[in-house]
């Protein structure tokens, strides 16, 4: 719902600041933006960066479990041994946990933090009133200049039910779809923080959320402007790309902040995350990227990918889909619960997403939903490999797949430990670790309350 | 290739001819009754006549009678839907096709939803496999705080899709209410009251004159009570705000005849809603929604008024929804609150498809401490049983039991288990088709192979 819900709401917004211009700031630095290096500010800093830190943990064994390890392996009787912040190491019951912490898992499962490669929480926070609407900045279709993570509400109580119910350790923040450039994304540590840059997951790339099809044409067609049609939509997407080669292959002195978006693309230092749900329209954003020189790194919804799986496989380009989701809206009419397995089968990039603040808590019901479907149709897709669709896959299409996403030495310990196997219904998370610190625990009731629901009914409920 | 298009053939047989209802037993399968009790394994489930003759374990197969192996199968009744939009639209975003809210209707109570219903819609043929047999629908409350007059459905492949028109009468208060009604919950309030006194008015003198003499009424030591604020048997109401169609719905909502299903969320909403009885003693009504249900339970359950709630919501998305839990279905049915699990309408998450994985959920969360959940036997109930009962077909559908109705299901595995799908689905004995656009495309696009001949040729 929160897809149409969003795009309705962004058709109505009021204009709050007018034409873009009127709400960026341009020009006036000195330093400018560095070829294919981060933005500094006057004081020699990135803006804005993370200051998140690992919390502490206890080094911890987890032992007698079932491991999927996120990158395809099943481990039964298995050791995950946690220290530092670290996984230090992943085996079979002959691992020695001298000096750990032991946890016992007989008869549960392990697998890595949880991660959503689409969500809104904290741009479209609840309670979803008009004055938390800050997904969209629905005043211009081209907005490249705007960054989700400032509009993050790091109190959205949405947060803590993906940690407790989800088991989400990391996500992803993005704008809207209500314009063709919709802005920068942030990838956040499901750790809460007072600020949004406490919870920045340190060292992660920024996106660049871009939509194809009807949002875009419908929000600015009704307005009487450009794009109002498809053929609109491309328009102006390769118009401003070009606009934006001409900056990137210039000084790049003067700063603009929509154009250091769009030439940290070029760079290959901002991944593409492209909302598009129809088959033909993808293979022509595939076709805008090899013209403008720059690569998609994934289609979010793409509720037709299993049509063109082929050409997503040749193009090294992911899905980030739902398991059944179909119907609401006219681009959405040939979804099919079979996306996944077919597109597993096409040998193409698989990542199961939310969009939705209730989904996020069942990303795990989502994926075997998907891997059932498949199985039906005589797919067969093991248990550990699925478990990859909401772990490394989404972590290698977020850029963050060297530090997370799978239970490998060296990697961030962001684990769950599940009561039961997470691709079954009746499991839950029972602890969650990230960095190693222990941020759920459903046994000790060990979970977060945001600020907003201190002193309100149920505070502190499992929910 | 030539599979697809036999296999497209016979369903295309199937949706033009009248389908016959079948005599069958399914044999050794994991029976769930539907009565909240726990599964039993070696049952058998004989239909005969487009009925239940037969459930459970010990039941002989008549003689001659057609069986089915149900060995490692699970057979259920029908799931039942409550309170959905199927066959109200063929795509939620696409305003022409799309009748689930009437926003510039001159009628708000008068609007009778199976003038709009389309068996051959896409949503009910794709929760139909999903075994989903039964349902009740709604239009939306959009002009007015009416959403008019629900319907008892079936999800059959034929043309006959209602089983029971105007089962009951919809209306919103709270927020939503609030805002339709023109700013406030009182002013939702007023006109909720004012409705049912112009409709009792209505059924008393269908000519509705007017012309009643108003009296001041003191009652003592405050200002004088305007007559027509009060409902006297007396006064007569000059400030007619009902169309007389709409007067006319109201009547059998009045007098208890037809039920009145009130979507709420906050406690203190659940409460005024209770209340109302006080002032229409013959009101039945139902709770839809009802996110702090767990905070009025004991009101809810000492007014014997049954719930249909959303079982996952848990986040204060909306400031009457603070206290929203996904523990809320459980601790109603502690306090004794007959609940159903319902209100999932759409594509997107809350598709009604997914009824049964939300049951699922209530059965995990029972395994959380401090979470109240269901038994698994409670929350097949709570899509089955259950909401039959409260759309008022209790032992008739969402049961396997002598007499009731032929909507029987065989699962591949435990029906609340997200991996598990129906291998057939019977309403009133009638074997039902399970392909539809979807199963469709699946097919043509199960390899990508165009060597020969586009895609389009593939049916």
């Amino acid at each position: 719902m929160k897809r149409l819900s969003l795009s309705l709401r962004a058709a109505t917004l009021a204009l709050a600041c007018g034409a873009l211009a009127a709400c960026t700031t341009t020009g006036g630095g000195q330093s400018a933006a560095a070829r294919s290096g981060p933005i500094v500010g006057e004081d020699g800093r990135q803006p804005y960066s993370s200051s998140y830190r690992a919390y502490p943990g206890r080094p911890t064994a987890l032992v007698g479990a079932t491991v999927y390890d996120g990158a395809g392996r099943r481990i039964d009787n298995g050791t995950v041994l946690l220290r530092d912040g670290k996984i230090v190491a992943v085996g079979d019951a002959s691992l020695s946990t001298a000096g750990y912490d032991r946890v016992d898992g007989t008869g549960k499962f392990v697998t890595p933090g949880i991660i959503d490669i689409h969500s809104h929480l904290g741009n479209y926070p609840t309670p979803s009133v008009d004055a938390h609407a800050d997904g969209n900045e629905a005043t211009d279709p081209t907005t490249p200049a705007v960054w989700a993570e400032h509009s993050v509400w790091p109190q959205d109580p949405g947060f803590t039910r993906a940690l407790a119910n989800g088991g989400i350790t990391a996500l992803q923040i993005l704008p809207g779809s209500a314009n063709l450039f919709g802005g920068r994304s942030v990838t956040l540590k499901n750790v809460p923080g007072r600020t949004v840059q406490e919870m920045k997951f340190p060292g992660a790339p920024h996106g660049l959320k871009m939509a194809c099809g009807e949002n875009p044409k419908r929000v600015y067609g009704s307005r009487g402007r450009i794009p109002s049609t498809r053929m609109g939509n491309m328009a102006v997407n390769r118009q401003t790309w070009l606009d934006a080669r001409e900056y990137a292959n210039g000084d790049r002195k003067k700063r603009n902040l929509a154009n250091e978006t769009l030439a940290g693309v070029l760079d290959g230092e901002i991944l593409v995350h492209n909302h598009c749900y129809r088959a033909d329209e993808m293979a022509l954003v595939l076709d805008m990227a090899k013209e403008m020189g720059y690569k998609v790194t994934a289609f979010h919804h793409a509720v037709e990918a299993y049509k063109i799986g082929d050409l997503l496989r040749e193009n090294g380009v992911c899905s980030a889909i739902w398991a059944d989701w179909y119907g609401f809206k006219m681009e959405s009419y040939d979804g099919i619960p079979e996306n996944a397995a077919l597109l597993r089968q096409a040998d193409a990039c698989v990542v199961i997403h939310s969009d939705d603040e209730n989904g996020i808590q069942r990303l795990n019901q989502e994926a075997a939903k998907a891997q059932a479907a498949g199985r039906r149709m005589g797919i067969d897709i093991l248990d550990a490999e699925v478990i990859g669709w909401i772990t490394l896959n989404a972590a290698r299409a977020m850029g963050i797949a060297e530090m997370t996403g799978s239970l490998e030495a060296g990697k961030m310990a962001d684990v769950v430990l599940w009561n039961g196997n997470p691709l079954s219904v009746y499991s839950r998370p029972e602890k969650v670790w990230i960095d190693g610190a222990l941020m759920f625990d459903a046994v000790t009731n060990r979970r977060p309350v945001s600020d907003f629901e201190l002193g309100q009914p149920g505070q502190g409920d499992v929910k | 290739m030539m599979r697809h298009l036999l296999a497209g053939t016979a369903a295309l047989l199937a949706l033009a001819t009248p389908l016959a209802a079948q005599d069958v037993a399914i044999t050794n399968a994991t029976l769930a009754t539907g009565d909240a009790s726990d599964p039993v394994q070696g049952a058998t489930v004989v239909i005969r006549g487009g009925q239940v003759v037969a459930a459970g374990p010990g039941v002989a197969v008549p003689a001659g009678m057609q069986a089915i192996d149900g060995t490692g199968r699970w057979v259920t009744p029908g799931l039942f839907s409550a309170m959905t939009t199927l066959g109200l639209s063929d795509v939620e975003g696409v305003q022409d096709s799309n009748d689930e809210r009437a926003p510039r209707s001159p009628f708000s109570a008068a609007l009778d939803v199976q003038t709009a219903l389309n068996p051959a819609s896409e949503s009910v043929s794709v929760v139909r496999a999903a075994g989903i047999t039964r349902a009740s629908v709604v239009t939306r409350p959009a002009s007015s705080i009416f959403g008019g007059q629900g319907a008892v459905v079936d999800l059959g492949a034929d043309p006959r899709m209602v089983v029971r028109p105007r089962a009951f009468q919809l209306v919103t208060l709270g927020e939503q209410g609030g805002a339709i009604a023109g700013g406030s919950r009182a002013s939702a309030h007023a006109l909720l009251r004012n409705a049912l006194r112009e409709a009792r008015e209505y059924g008393r003198d269908p000519a509705l004159t007017g012309g009643g003499q108003a009296r001041a009424v003191d009652t003592g030591d405050d200002i004088p009570l305007d007559p027509r604020l009060v409902d006297t048997q007396s006064a007569r109401r000059d400030d007619v705000l009902l169309t007389r169609f709409d007067a006319a719905a109201l009547g059998p909502v009045v007098s208890g005849r037809q039920p009145l299903y009130v979507m709420v969320e906050r406690a203190a909403d659940i409460r005024q809603v209770l209340a109302l009885r006080q002032e229409f003693p013959a009101l039945r009504l139902v709770l839809v929604g009802a996110s702090e249900g767990w905070l009025a339970a004991e009101d809810i359950a000492r007014a014997g008024v049954p719930v249909i709630a959303d079982p996952l919501d848990n986040l204060p998305a909306r400031f009457e929804q603070l206290g929203a839990t996904q523990s809320n279905v459980g601790r109603m049915a502690r306090a004794g609150v007959k609940v159903a699990i319902g209100n999932m309408t759409g594509g997107t998450g809350d598709q009604p498809r997914n009824m049964a994985q939300y049951a699922g959920n209530l059965v995990s969360l029972a395994r959380v401490p401090g979470g109240e959940g269901l038994s698994w036997g409670q929350a097949f109930a709570a899509i089955s049983s259950v909401p039959a009962e409260i759309a008022g077909f209790a032992n008739r559908y969402g049961v396997l039991r002598p007499g009731a109705a032929g909507d029987v299901v065989i699962w591949d595995g435990d029906p609340l288990e997200v991996g598990s799908t129906p291998l057939a689905v019977y309403i009133d004995g009638v074997e039902q088709p399970r392909d539809n656009h979807q199963t469709r495309l699946r097919e043509r696009y199960r390899d990508l192979d165009t060597a020969d001949q586009p895609k389009a040729y593939d049916f």
